[in-house]
């Protein structure tokens, strides 16, 4: 089961885990603004893109808006 | 929609996954660093500013320059750093015996510091606001905004 992450764990992820972090919104979105660092896979890309796009041996973090 | 793609990720083999639910609405709420097209329009962290941070329950007396040419001395924060009052350097000078929080201006306005600069500064003006504190969203201290300041920064971007 994924795990649900707050902010400070995602940073501490990033600097000592070398963890991916994903924003899953469409790439529209991606283009105006993200999060430093971050690469695009969209939700509907996902199946045909992730076994090449990211890393399996490193932790995964997805993220999109918020809440809603 | 990060719930949806966190639980594919995990059906397709990959082990560690984890969902960042507050996602970039929290990210940038909280100053953090930012890329994209839209990563140039101004928002309220760019332009907050340190300022001194003082513990409320102590003596104002503690390592608080009482001399410093600004009107703000000191921003009152608990254990956690979350913002809990603003220490006005005139309050200082009157109260330098007692606890910082008998003289702080208790609960000061702030804003996140994803907050468009410009919205900001133009709300600012119109209510006469000199200066604002900037939080995170768990209202920890980031620093503070000054209007001078940041139309400044507004006058720069413009002009690029």
């Amino acid at each position: 089961m994924p795990g649900r992450i707050e902010r400070d764990e995602v940073r501490r992820l990033l600097s000592e885990e070398g963890a991916q972090l994903v924003e899953v919104l469409p790439r529209r979105q991606y283009e105006q603004l993200h999060i430093a660092g971050a690469v695009s896979l969209p939700l509907k890309e996902i199946d045909a893109r992730a076994g090449s796009a990211l890393d399996r041996h490193h932790p995964v973090i997805v993220y999109c808006n918020d809440y809603l | 929609m990060s719930a949806r793609a966190a639980w594919r990720l995990e059906s397709l083999g990959f082990e560690r996954v984890y969902d960042y639910v507050p996602g970039k609405t929290d990210w940038f709420a909280a100053g953090l660093p930012r890329e994209g097209e839209a990563a140039s329009v101004p928002l309220a962290g760019d332009a907050a500013r340190e300022v001194p941070a003082c513990h409320f329950r102590q003596s104002p007396a503690a390592g608080i320059s009482p001399h410093d040419d600004e009107d703000v001395a000191c921003v009152a924060v608990n254990d956690e750093g979350v913002v809990l009052g603003l220490v006005r350097r005139d309050r200082l000078r009157a109260g330098l015996s007692v606890a910082v929080e008998e003289i702080m201006e208790p609960g000061p306005t702030t804003v996140r510091a994803s907050e468009p600069l410009a919205d900001l500064t133009k709300r600012m003006r119109e209510a006469e606001v000199e200066h604002i504190l900037v939080t995170d969203p768990e209202g920890r201290l980031i620093g503070l905004l000054r209007r001078g300041e940041a139309e400044r920064l507004l006058r720069g971007r413009s002009s690029e």
